[in-house]
């Protein structure tokens, strides 16, 4: 394939190895942001292939992972409850809520759907309707114009019964999070390639400059990933902060501005809770005011009680990159991806799920 | 959740009583549609980035080639730091 295949051709991936070893000559902290880049690293050995002094820590950019306890509590209750078409994509459809997850919902009779995209919920509304179709709309700045995108296409559709549950979450806010946090020492950041597709790169040369840190802007595949280590650690060798862009052939400068148009259309920021982290200021979107018509939470005014996290979960700290997955004594024992304690065990994207899937568990207990 | 795969555009067409322009994109043999909304100057021929089935970006080609280009920029680079220093030194 095409602009996919020739990312991940072994011999480029050897040269790349070679050079960082070459460049690295002090010990160095790198945290990849997303989720995805985090299984790209681990799922082709990439970890295993860097220097010793190249350390690689996996951050907080997990959407479903980091979506509140009390939201999926919220969507099983819509499910259950109240008779509508609860939909996600299928990562958010396996987490644990306080008592269940959707999936459990789902076998216990309830409509909940698996869809591959927001606009499919859409042809759903129009096909039931009869029925309320309620989209549990998670995401980081990637999805959320696809998401916002249901939201106008539903209103121009004219749609009585569509609604979205959001839980949109903005990774700056969170790198701030993660740097600012005291027990973290991450020096120089993989910022997420899909994320600024959308946002443009502006944001994160003011948080190089603040923080001291090089941040480059990455892809997935494994050229792209060793790219943006060599990239940060070239940097780092130099003593130089600044923004780079090693996935120019998908990330404009600018950005997308028409997808920002439509998220800002349906969008605004609010704070917002991290689940495993706390409430981040300004770290959220959700559904505008005046389209409280197509927003969940408003239409169906569900009040769910806190519940607590699992007390042996430590997802929070595997999040901001300060524990590996293997460093919790539930990993792979109480915790599977069949019967996850947390988030981070579920997800594709999860930094647990990958390291359970993809590394060998001898050589990591051994560690 | 923000996998995204590089696909070509096969052909266009107006869907949702003619709101929505949606391409049949395809994938390594596998078509799928996606909505153009994100991308209104993309054409049949053009690689996007397809996100949830949405398009968030075309691919660019001259971008592409420059990531193949960069371990040989580098090494001239070096190269060229390391003749200065030398000759700074006699």
């Amino acid at each position: 394939m095409k602009h996919l295949t020739e990312y991940r051709d072994p011999e480029l991936v050897e040269q790349y190895i070679q050079e960082l070893h070459r460049t690295a000559t002090r010990p160095w902290t790198i945290m990849e942001v997303c989720g995805g880049q985090t299984h790209g690293l681990v799922k082709n050995g990439i970890l295993n292939l860097l220097p010793d002094l190249v350390t690689m820590v996996h951050g907080p950019g997990c959407p479903v992972c980091v979506t509140p306890i009390n939201l999926i509590d919220k969507a099983v209750y819509l499910a259950e409850e109240k008779n509508v078409i609860l939909c996600s994509f299928g990562d958010m459809i396996r987490v644990p809520g306080s008592t269940k997850s959707l999936l459990d919902a789902k076998a216990g009779g309830a409509d909940v759907r698996i869809l591959y995209s927001p606009l499919e919920a859409i042809r759903l509304a129009r096909e039931n309707p009869d029925r309320e179709v309620v989209f549990f709309a998670v995401g980081f700045e990637t999805t959320a114009p696809a998401n916002a995108l249901s939201v106008v296409h539903a209103q121009k559709l004219g749609l009585k019964n569509y609604s979205i549950l959001a839980s949109h979450v903005l990774v700056p806010p969170a790198m701030e999070a993660v740097i600012q946090d005291d027990d973290t020492n991450i020096q120089g950041f993989l910022a997420a390639g899909h994320v600024c597709a959308i946002m443009g790169i502006a944001e994160y040369g003011p948080l190089a400059e603040r923080y001291r840190m090089p941040m480059v802007v990455t892809g997935f595949e494994p050229v792209d990933l060793l790219q943006g280590i060599l990239m940060v650690v070239r940097q780092l060798e130099r003593g130089e902060y600044k923004l780079e862009n090693q996935y120019a052939r998908v990330v404009p400068p600018e950005g997308n501005p028409e997808a920002r148009r439509i998220i800002k259309q349906v969008f605004e920021v609010v704070d917002r809770e991290w689940r495993g982290i706390g409430t981040i200021p300004g770290s959220g979107w959700a559904v505008r005011p005046e389209l409280a018509a197509f927003d969940a939470d408003r239409k169906f005014s569900v009040s769910i009680a806190k519940a607590p996290e699992s007390p042996d979960c430590i997802a929070g700290l595997v999040l901001k990159g300060i524990k590996k997955p293997h460093e919790c004594s539930q990993f792979g024992r109480a915790c599977t991806p069949e019967r996850p304690l947390g988030a981070p065990m579920v997800s594709s994207e999860g930094a647990c799920a990958a390291y359970y899937h993809f590394s060998s568990m001898s050589e990591l207990v051994n560690e | 959740m923000c996998l995204a795969i590089p696909g070509k555009i096969k052909s266009i067409d107006y869907q949702y009583d003619g709101l929505v322009r949606m391409a049949r994109v395809n994938f390594g043999g596998i078509l799928k549609e996606a909505s153009l909304d994100m991308v209104p100057n993309a054409k049949v021929g053009d690689y996007v980035l397809v996100h949830v089935g949405v398009a968030i970006s075309i691919v660019n080609e001259e971008e592409a080639e420059k990531t193949f280009a960069y371990l040989r920029e580098i090494g001239d680079l070096d190269e060229l730091t390391e003749s200065s220093q030398i000759d700074r030194y006699h």
